[in-house]
């Protein structure tokens, strides 16, 4: 390979590793993957009894369909910002990021339940919003490609699978949170900037997987 | 020259100041309604119209130039200056000139309406605004024959508006109404809230509202009118026209092209309260209809 082609990122690599991020990772060994789930089922829990009491504004319903898919959104860039983050830094996520992504999950779930449940709230509505709105249907297509990706977020299913065919279904991730980014610049009014960081941040992040693969096969 | 509409509803039905402030009970009774007509009990509308409190009209509003998010303008629109404030008044008028906002509204009397309020976000409020009806005040400068439309631009201020520096919007924000529409009785240029002076984030120190309209053709902070011949800009109509036409009349048949106008969230009415029918004209049917007889409120939405 010639040195040019891996130039940035490998300076960047060099560059992130001097911090040595790798020294935190005997500390987060002690930590329990559980944590994830408890921190993530805690903060659904807290913000619904916010929205349900007056803590969230005074318009409760989108307030809190939002705060669970932007949630949802930060944790599906969160898990996939794990690998990336521990080939330039040496820091290792690896551990947690399969809670972090059922729980990501589980965020798409309450922001979809809350959409259909306490906001929309009839069959024939949400039927409606799915096949007429654009933005509606690409979300709801996101969350039905992250649907098998929590069903086999277990080691059953990975031995049943095998490493490959799993790896392989598990890049429909890349697509949801991709799918789930739109969503979020679609549905806002005007020119703003919130949902195209997070789009920029996301490419970023899987632009990085392309170069590596693209590395790899050459 | 006033009181061409009376209200009706008057301030003993509106939420007393002293009762607002115990929102939360205030809250519950709400619930309470909201469930009973849920069970099938009928919608009475003097119900319906039970106005929101100072707090939910002032720490939920959509005013760009101060932000984005709902509570931004609350927090960030304190910076703006309304004292001393001008407006410019030009195009086909008899009195063109810069006035000062005293000067303009002297003598005019101050009426209290209790507005619905229904935002193209599919949220919405009742309203106890206090204003002048836009017709004295045109009257005063005196509208020219050929005059079709009014234009109205809100004060642009870099330094006092942080929500400038973003293009969500081709600044600074514009509006308008067609001659009309800006003279019919409903329409006000709203000075107060509750009897109290407009809060900043709400539109200070003077703003138009059009009950049947949806909210962002209500502009704030109004810093010019202009009499003109033709259509003037509007600046989310400009922004996406598809989205956004230059009547944007409640309309709960038209559809805005990402989501439905046939419902609406009434703000104040808590997580578990679902969504109310949204009425035609924001339920001044009987009002403006005729304004609009023989359009297409489908093709000119």
């Amino acid at each position: 390979m010639r040195p040019f082609t891996r130039g940035w990122i490998w300076r960047l690599t060099i560059e992130m590793r001097l911090l040595d991020l790798s020294r935190a990772n005997g500390a987060l060994r002690r930590v329990p993957t559980a944590a994830i789930y408890i921190v993530s089922a805690f903060w659904a829990a807290w913000l619904f009894y916010l929205a349900a009491t007056g803590g969230l504004g005074v318009e409760p319903i989108e307030a809190l369909e939002h705060r669970y898919g932007l949630l949802a959104l930060q944790m599906l860039i969160a898990v996939l910002a794990v690998t990336p983050l521990r080939q330039f830094t040496g820091l290792s996520l690896l551990r947690f990021r399969r809670a972090l992504g059922v729980s990501a999950f589980g965020f798409v779930l309450a922001h979809f339940l809350v959409w259909a449940i306490l906001d929309v709230g009839a069959w024939d509505a949400i039927v409606a919003d799915i096949i007429k709105r654009p933005y509606v249907t690409l979300g709801m297509v996101g969350f039905l490609l992250l649907i098998p990706l929590a069903l086999t977020s277990n080691d059953y299913a990975l031995q049943r699978l095998g490493v490959i065919r799993w790896r392989q279904l598990h890049r429909l991730g890349y697509v949801a949170t991709l799918f789930a980014a739109i969503h979020f610049i679609w549905l806002v009014k005007g020119l703003q900037f919130e949902p195209l960081i997070y789009t920029a941040l996301l490419l970023f992040l899987l632009s990085l997987r392309l170069r590596r693969r693209k590395s790899e096969t050459a | 020259m006033a009181r061409r509409w009376t209200n009706d509803l008057s301030i003993a039905d509106a939420t007393p100041y002293a009762a607002y402030i115990n929102r939360r009970q205030i809250m519950a009774g709400a619930a309470g309604l909201v469930g009973a007509t849920a069970l099938g009990l009928g919608r009475a509308n003097a119900q319906e119209l039970v106005p929101n409190s100072w707090e939910e009209i002032t720490f939920y509003n959509n005013y760009y130039e101060f932000g984005t998010s709902k509570e931004d303008p609350a927090n960030n629109a304190g910076s703006l200056t309304t004292l001393p404030w001008t407006i410019e008044v030009d195009g086909l008028v008899d009195n063109p000139g810069t006035y000062d906002l005293t000067e303009l509204l002297d003598g005019l009397e101050v009426e209290e309406r209790i507005y619905r309020f229904r935002c193209v976000e599919a949220w919405s409020m009742v309203i106890p605004w206090n204003g002048i009806e836009l017709a004295d005040i045109l009257t005063r400068v005196g509208v020219q024959e050929g005059a079709n439309y009014v234009a109205f631009e809100t004060v642009m201020r870099p330094d006092e508006m942080p929500g400038l520096r973003y293009p969500v919007l081709d600044w600074p924000y514009r509006e308008g109404l067609r001659l009309d529409e800006a003279m019919h009785p409903l329409t006000i240029m709203a000075t107060g809230i509750y009897g109290r002076p407009i809060p900043n984030q709400n539109g200070a120190p003077i703003r138009l509202v059009v009950p049947w309209k949806y909210g962002f053709k209500s502009i704030k902070s109004i810093s010019r009118i202009t009499l003109t011949r033709d259509e003037p800009f509007a600046s989310w109509n400009r922004a996406n026209p598809r989205e956004y036409g230059f009547y944007s009349n409640v309309n709960p048949e038209v559809d805005h092209p990402r989501w439905s106008q046939a419902t609406e969230r009434r703000v104040g009415a808590g997580l578990f309260a679902g969504r109310q029918p949204t009425l035609m004209f924001n339920g001044y049917e009987t009002e403006v209809a005729s304004v609009y007889e023989g359009m297409d409120l489908a093709a000119y939405y």
